[in-house]
């Protein structure tokens, strides 16, 4: 079985974010970056599946920098097969569209028979590429998967629907899933496996992006939060804690 | 709380490679995940965590610079320095255990064992299925290992061992111990298996320092074993003394992941609270810490570093090994002093860390050569004149 993993370097999530002097982008220069979160889910998923069919080939795709080999790297010392990195020098600043056109079309040339990626970037927060890449190949596009199994050529797959139903589908392949927290345990990259990565082929292409239709305008930080009040203690402060939060907070 | 990120004042990370950083991201993020969650709990209960022994060994972090086909990873020294580093930003204790292991037991029985030897242990003592231990120091004799009265005497194809052995980390737990004896021929060394009648190794208990950690006794009564647990490879001092010297170049990195587990601390600590109106670290006597703090940290990164490129061209000399133990594991004992200081109150309590650092780093300034020790190896190395005795 052939599955490719998309992933995307992204800052670390508990960076103190400053806009860049272009103001409308973050500025990269103190950011410690790590693979997207969600994304490790996805390379978990696709080892797993390798490891248990016995044999398969993981691919790992991104849309990086071209110095942005150490998030690949890593996914090799996991155990992934190869990568495939699509030069963009401003690959973090690109809109879902372009960045899922650029991933499908790299994908096509693969053909696998299950692409995995997480759920969103915590970057940009959108949650768009998995499904834009499976519309644009015309697969089936499953989003927020909790559990996976290959069975009888299918992906058979559960995620949480409204007020937590479990939902269980029997998904045809080729397909694209998106991962989100609890369908595993990304593992670490041990030593062994990151002297074996070094053996293993980062291919570096230019991303064929194709025409932007849309362009960020500005970039502001959330207002910093005021400082909180103390209203007063135990169950006589209750009535005017209701009147602050409905006259004032408007909360309620 | 924000994740650990370690100290880069000079962007160092600059001077490794990519592979290098990996290594030392993985033995970080375990640290983070793994560790420092259980650690402070471990120390109070005076229990070293048996439980992260096989995540341990499946991460590859036992004997990892040993080749391949023993189960290790063939790393350089660079890269074992940093998950030195990194283990001990968690804690002495569970970079102890580890050193021991890799540097004491695995690479004694790689560099100086027989093949079958090497067969029967290192592989599984790789994947922390075995558990080894190192026995020099003597209860009469610390600093002059020379002086040992541990002997063993042949007896057929057999040896007989009577002595002891004393503050010896992994001892209670340990499936086999690379016992140093005195003999006719030498000082040799000897595997002695758990379970050798005559054998036994009782833990030292009520200690202050290194709480996550066990320390033992070691007790050979008339303990026959036979010449195949031997190791054949080396005779005289010179064959612990070896050992020694890959455990202590692990230990000048060691020094200095506890060295910035300590600032990392007394910085975030200070910079978040408040006295007088403003931030602690808005007070002069506070930034000349930190500064302090800071410069020795970067100071003692660029020793290890340089000692760790010496001893990939094969330049590195014990001497070398000395000045970079002495000087980080010091300087990493101060810093940690001071770091207590700055958290005031709240740097005794196990909410922090900076205290169990400091306990700790009493105990790692006088293992493996104390201070003074190290002092006198570099005084005749510059003078040609011994101090020792």
């Amino acid at each position: 079985m052939k599955i490719v993993a998309c992933v995307k370097r992204v800052p670390a999530t508990d960076t103190r974010v400053k806009v860049g002097i272009d103001g409308v982008s973050v500025d990269t220069a103190q950011v410690e970056w790590v693979i997207n979160p969600y994304d490790e889910f996805a390379v978990e998923a696709a080892l797993q599946i390798k490891e248990k069919a016995g044999e398969g080939e993981v691919t790992i795709v991104s849309l990086a920098p071209p110095e942005a080999t150490k998030e690949l790297r890593t996914c090799l010392a996991m155990g992934a097969d190869k990568a495939i990195l699509l030069s963009d020098p401003d690959a973090s600043s690109r809109d879902a569209q372009l960045t899922a056109t650029a991933l499908a079309k790299v994908i096509s040339e693969l053909s696998p028979d299950l692409v995995l990626t997480g759920k969103l970037a915590v970057d940009r927060d959108q949650g768009q590429v998995g499904s834009l890449i499976a519309a644009k190949l015309g697969w089936a596009c499953l989003t927020e998967i909790k559990a996976l199994e290959i069975a009888d050529g299918k992906a058979v797959c559960e995620r949480s629907g409204e007020g937590g139903n479990r939902e269980k589908y029997d998904v045809a392949l080729p397909a694209v899933l998106t991962c989100t927290k609890g369908l595993n345990e990304p593992r670490y990259a041990s030593l062994k496996g990151i002297m074996a990565a070094k053996k293993k082929p980062i291919d570096e292409r230019p991303a064929d992006l194709g025409e932007a239709r849309m362009a960020i305008k500005s970039l502001e930080l959330p207002a910093e939060r005021s400082e909180g009040r103390i209203v007063g203690e135990g169950a006589e402060a209750v009535p005017e804690l209701v009147r602050l939060l409905r006259e004032e907070a408007k909360l309620l | 709380m924000s994740d650990y990120r370690g100290v880069d004042y000079y962007e160092l990370d600059d001077l490794l490679t990519e592979e290098e950083r990996m290594v030392r991201d993985t033995t970080r993020d375990f640290v983070s995940e793994a560790i420092m969650p259980i650690i402070g709990e471990c120390y109070e209960e005076g229990r070293f965590p048996m439980e992260i022994i096989p995540q341990v060994g499946e991460l590859g972090l036992l004997g990892p610079n040993l080749p391949e086909e023993y189960g290790g990873a063939g790393l350089g020294p660079v890269a074992y320095g940093l998950i030195m580093q990194e283990l001990e930003r968690g804690d002495s204790g569970i970079r102890s255990f580890v050193s021991v292991q890799g540097s004491l037991v695995m690479w004694p029985i790689f560099a100086y064992g027989s093949e079958e030897q090497k067969a029967k242990w290192l592989p599984a003592m790789a994947k922390g299925e075995k558990i080894g231990c190192f026995g020099l120091t003597e209860p009469d004799h610390g600093s002059n290992p020379a002086g040992m009265v541990t002997h063993a005497k042949q007896d057929g194809g057999d040896w007989i061992i009577n002595g002891a052995k004393m503050w010896i980390t992994n001892g209670t737990i340990s499936d086999v111990a690379v016992v140093w004896a005195r003999t006719d021929e030498g000082i040799q060394g000897f595997l002695v298996e758990k379970g050798t009648p005559g054998f036994s190794a009782p833990e030292q208990k009520r200690k202050y320092s290194l709480r996550a950690s066990v320390t033992s006794e070691l007790v050979f009564e008339d303990v026959r074993i036979p010449d195949a647990n031997r190791l054949p490879g080396v005779t005289g001092l010179k064959g612990p003394l070896g050992c020694l010297s890959q455990a202590r170049y692990g230990i000048a990195w060691g020094g200095l992941g506890a060295a910035m587990a300590c600032y990392d601390e007394a910085l975030e600590y200070t910079k978040g609270r408040e006295q007088f109106g403003k931030p602690l670290a808005g007070f002069q006597l506070v930034q000349q810490k930190l500064a302090n703090m800071v410069t020795e940290i970067t100071k003692g990164q660029l020793l290890v570093w340089r000692l760790g490129k010496l001893k990939e061209a094969g330049k590195v000399r014990p001497q070398h090994v000395s000045m970079a133990k002495r000087n980080n594991v010091g300087r990493a004992l101060e810093i940690a002093r001071v770091a207590r200081d700055m958290l005031g109150a709240n740097g005794i309590t196990a909410e922090y860390q900076c205290m169990r650092h400091m306990c700790n780093l009493e105990s790692v300034n006088t293992y493996e050569g104390t201070y003074d020790i190290h002092t006198l190896i570099l005084g005749q190395d510059v003078t040609g004149i011994a101090a020792f005795a």
